[in-house]
């Protein structure tokens, strides 16, 4: 890390800094900025740099008019539930790959890791049939199951139990430690940096979801999460600021999170990905 | 390898028989396994078997073709098309999500006061859907409202899928940046105070010493952005009227996909999943044979 003494250097790296970051929230100003202007004002008029016509109650009608409370409930539900599941059947993988002994294991990591060659997109259609048989359409089973484990979260945490000093798994061992305990008490708490990025990455994934809820449900009003919520927002000319508002709404909780656990991520990622 | 192959013969705890190991591992293995077999192995096989059989229009009428049909769709204008386009978009999007990533991440790894507050904006863009991204681009590049007004990127043909990238780079900025973040902070600081004290420059020390050292790092970030290009979908849903873009240039091969998605053309669409699967796997493993033994590990 850089460390830089002169205020001179300093005032430039802020004005670099600045800079660059006007330029990645650009995008997200000007998306309020069209929220809480009013649509019909702003149709084939100049680009808006400031909000025109300000409607101060945008927020509080795509809040109600799509009934973002209760659709974001339900985002909740269904995003700490795959988020708990995810990072407890990632820990048990991962501990297997990293530490027992078992046959075919180089062919069972391939399997696990070509999960992730596929995109949703591609197994929706088998999936949903399955989904349909179970009659777990419109249910949080059908939101949630399909999405109970990722090889994503086996791969990250693998990747920390690696890093974990041999000397104290070997300290452990003399003591007569099981792999039950190695795995509670050293294996995890060294890890922790790097199952709470996972922890984040699995979350933020699991609320911004949005073709397998589409598909899933057919009742949106009753068992839409917070994403389908904002797209059955009114498109309507005179109303087009609102799914914007909408969309700024679902993010929020999402950027205040982030900015609770950055400290983590960026820790995490160090251990996940540096250590080959 | 061999650092696995030691770890897992150091961890082996004394006096427990070998089987007893394997069945705590497939204890241990079991959840995520049943999840992937339902919801992943299983589709997979059955988009292999589907790829077999051919509807008509009406789409009944179940029947036998073989492998045969494999071969045309394969071979076939749309499944190209598709990569073709696929690969347009990956062209577009990997390089800039890399050099944004590094250009930012070298930016804000500094010890400055209040930097965790840019380091949160850089990063913040991960926390908005790309359904969302999507949206806000839209009101961006319409000519009408929008900021960019000359070209209509979306509307053209040719520049379609610039405009479908952009909305993509910026979503994934955060992404890139957060993990080459993380590389940086990984180098211990005595590497670069020794670099330093060599008397290099910084751009001599950036090359020399830094990007050999987060190398590992932009090899994941590599294979993380070449595999989501390969899956870009809903970006092209939300951005392009009509949804494919005009003339079809934004149609990727997961949007030709899920096209082919009624009863009629299951079997096309299919094919091209496992083709795209066959796809992504061989240059997945071409970025890991080509590029490996370029990586620097320390140890």
């Amino acid at each position: 890390m850089a460390s830089e003494s002169t205020p001179g250097r300093r005032l430039g790296w802020y004005a670099l800094l600045g800079a660059l970051s006007l330029l990645v929230l650009l995008p997200v100003y000007f998306a309020f900025v069209r929220a809480v202007s009013d649509p019909t004002t702003i149709l084939g008029g100049d680009a808006l740099l400031v909000p025109k016509d300000v409607q101060s109650d945008v927020f509080q009608r795509a809040w109600r008019n799509g009934n973002l409370g209760g659709a974001m409930g339900r985002s909740l539900v269904v995003t700490v539930a795959i988020t708990a599941a995810q990072v407890a059947t990632s820990v048990l993988a991962a501990y297997a790959f990293a530490y027992l002994w078992f046959p075919f294991k180089r062919l069972v990591f391939a399997l696990f890791m070509a999960t992730l060659l596929l995109p949703l997109e591609v197994t929706v259609l088998p999936n949903l049939a399955t989904i349909s048989n179970l009659g777990w359409r419109n249910s949080f089973q059908g939101l949630i199951v399909p999405f109970l484990a990722t090889a994503l979260g086996t791969f990250l945490i693998r990747q920390a139990f690696l890093g974990v000093p041999s000397e104290l798994r070997d300290a452990a061992r003399l003591e007569g430690w099981t792999h039950w305990q190695l795995l509670t008490r050293l294996v995890v708490p060294l890890s922790r940096p790097v199952i709470a990025a996972f922890t984040l990455i699995s979350f933020l994934g699991a609320y911004n979801q949005y073709l397998w809820p589409r598909i899933v449900t057919t009742r949106p009003d009753e068992w839409g999460t917070a994403p389908i919520a904002v797209r059955s927002l009114s498109s309507n000319p005179e109303n087009a600021n609102l799914i914007v508002a909408g969309g700024l709404l679902v993010a929020l909780p999402m950027i205040v999170l982030l900015i609770f656990f950055q400290r983590h991520v960026v820790r995490g990622l160090t251990a996940g990905a540096v250590k080959g | 390898m061999r650092r696995e192959l030691a770890a897992a013969r150091g961890a082996k705890v004394r006096d427990t028989p070998r089987w007893r190991e394997a069945g705590l591992a497939l204890l241990f293995l079991a959840p995520s396994l049943v999840v992937f077999a339902v919801f992943f192995y299983y589709p997979f096989e059955q988009l292999i078997v589907r790829g077999l059989y051919r509807n008509n229009i009406a789409g009944d009428n179940l029947r036998y073709v073989g492998w045969g049909q494999y071969r045309d769709v394969l071979g076939g204008d749309e499944f190209r098309e598709g990569i073709g386009h696929s690969v347009q978009f990956l062209l577009l999007t990997v390089p800039v999500g890399l050099l944004l990533g590094i250009v930012l991440a070298v930016v804000a790894n500094r010890r400055l006061r209040g930097i965790k507050i840019f380091q949160t904006i850089f990063t913040s863009t991960v926390a908005t859907s790309t359904a969302v991204a999507g949206f806000i681009f839209l009101a961006l590049l319409n000519p009408s409202i929008g900021l960019i007004k000359e070209p209509d990127l979306l509307a053209q043909p040719d520049t379609a899928m610039i405009g479908v990238a952009l909305a993509s780079s910026w979503q994934t900025l955060g992404l890139s940046f957060v993990i080459v973040l993380a590389g940086l902070q990984a180098i211990p600081r005595e590497v670069e105070e020794a670099s330093m004290l060599d008397g290099h420059g910084p751009l001599r020390r950036f090359f020399r010493v830094t990007l050999p050292l987060i190398s590992p790092v932009l090899m994941f970030l590599l294979v993380i952005l070449v595999v989501n290009a390969f899956q870009a979908f809903a970006q092209i849903d939300a951005l392009t009227k009509p949804p494919g873009g005009p003339d079809q240039a934004t149609e990727t091969i997961v949007f030709k996909i899920f096209e082919n998605r009624t009863p009629d053309r299951l079997g096309d669409g299919s094919i091209m999943s496992v083709g795209l699967f066959a796809v992504t796997f061989v240059v997945t493993l071409a970025q890991f044979l080509l590029l490996e033994r370029r990586v620097h590990y320390g140890e």
